[in-house]
């Protein structure tokens, strides 16, 4: 498998799937640090799930691509991973930035299955409507720390910084939608590229068992 | 702020207490309890309650043995033992022989 593009709806099961699974990789990084254990116990389970989308969709662009959901996930190179920049910033132990995340995702994310609900490809609308399901308990969550922290100057400057980011995570033709409903002005966004250093750093952890165990090994 | 959580397990049957944990609102609270006690389908409802609305009551003072009061106050198996003794039988009515011959039975 090569950064070259594959067909359109795989290029976009794998944006969302690596969006999903890096999410989740960087919001399991809170697990056993949080700032309290019940927060704890919700975050690790709302990461958990994530990755839970992520498994689906892969399994989905596995059927063109072949292999199955570990093999995408786990075995390509780390610059063949379309995962949005907001998803990559390794935030822990920034408890202002990680949750000015978790409510930029959230509604970037509820923008693009929207969407995808509406897809020619019924399958692809399926699992959106699936996903969607959960997600309305992961925008609950967001929303109500966003009620706590939103004139914190702390998650005010976080939500400034990662702004640019929250846009990349979308197609330009989704990012007015995130503007209106985040109450912003668009501005450039930080775009999908080939993953960077900090990115390499968790790949390596991410898939350290998967290289290190023998082809085929069974868990 | 301490919260108790009452979890139904199938629709129609009694909440039972789960357990108990800390949030700083109702809505934390909810949250809270729909991923400690029910992530894994294991609840159909939850009462999520703030510990302060519960009203304990735990002195139920019983000075002078009214244990007739109790159903378990009379034992039955001493008056069925008396009411058999007075009719004359000895055994239970199940302790006969089956009715049909054991070689017919499946």
């Amino acid at each position: 498998m090569t950064r070259a593009q594959a067909e359109p709806r795989t290029e976009l099961l794998l944006a969302l799937a690596d969006d999903e699974l890096i999410l989740g990789w960087r919001n399991s990084e809170w697990t056993g640090i949080a700032p309290f254990l019940e927060e704890d116990v919700a975050f690790s389970s709302i990461a958990q799930n994530e990755i839970g989308h992520a498994r689906a969709l892969y399994e989905l662009a596995a059927r063109e691509l072949g292999g199955d959901a570990d093999s995408i996930a786990f075995d390509r190179r780390p610059e063949e991973y379309r995962c949005a920049p907001l998803v990559q910033l390794q935030l822990v132990p920034d408890w202002a930035r990680t949750i000015a995340r978790h409510v930029l995702y959230e509604t970037a994310d509820a923008i693009r299955v929207e969407a995808l609900k509406d897809h020619e490809d019924a399958e692809l609308a399926g699992i959106a409507a699936k996903i969607e399901r959960e997600e309305v308990y992961h925008r609950l969550h967001a929303e109500m720390w966003l009620e706590r922290l939103r004139s914190e100057p702390r998650y005010v400057e976080a939500v400034e910084e990662l702004w640019p980011y929250a846009l990349g995570v979308l197609d330009a033709d989704l990012r007015p939608a995130l503007a209106e409903r985040v109450g912003r002005d668009e501005v450039e966004a930080v775009e999908r590229t080939a993953p960077g250093e900090e990115f390499a750093a968790l790949w390596a952890e991410m898939t350290m068992v998967r290289r290190s165990a023998p082809v085929g090994a069974q868990w | 702020m301490i919260w108790e959580v009452f979890r139904q397990e199938r629709k129609g049957q009694p909440f039972v207490h789960g357990g108990s944990f800390h949030a700083p609102d109702q809505a934390f609270a909810d949250a809270y309890a729909r991923e400690f006690y029910a992530r894994r389908q294991e609840s159909v409802a939850l009462w999520v309650v703030p510990r302060d609305a519960i009203h304990p009551i735990e002195e139920f003072p019983d000075e002078f043995d009214l244990k007739y009061r109790r159903v378990d106050g009379y034992s039955i198996k001493a008056r069925l033992k008396e009411a058999r003794a007075r009719a004359g039988a000895t055994e239970p009515a199940d302790a006969e022989a089956p009715a049909q011959p054991a070689s017919e039975r499946t």
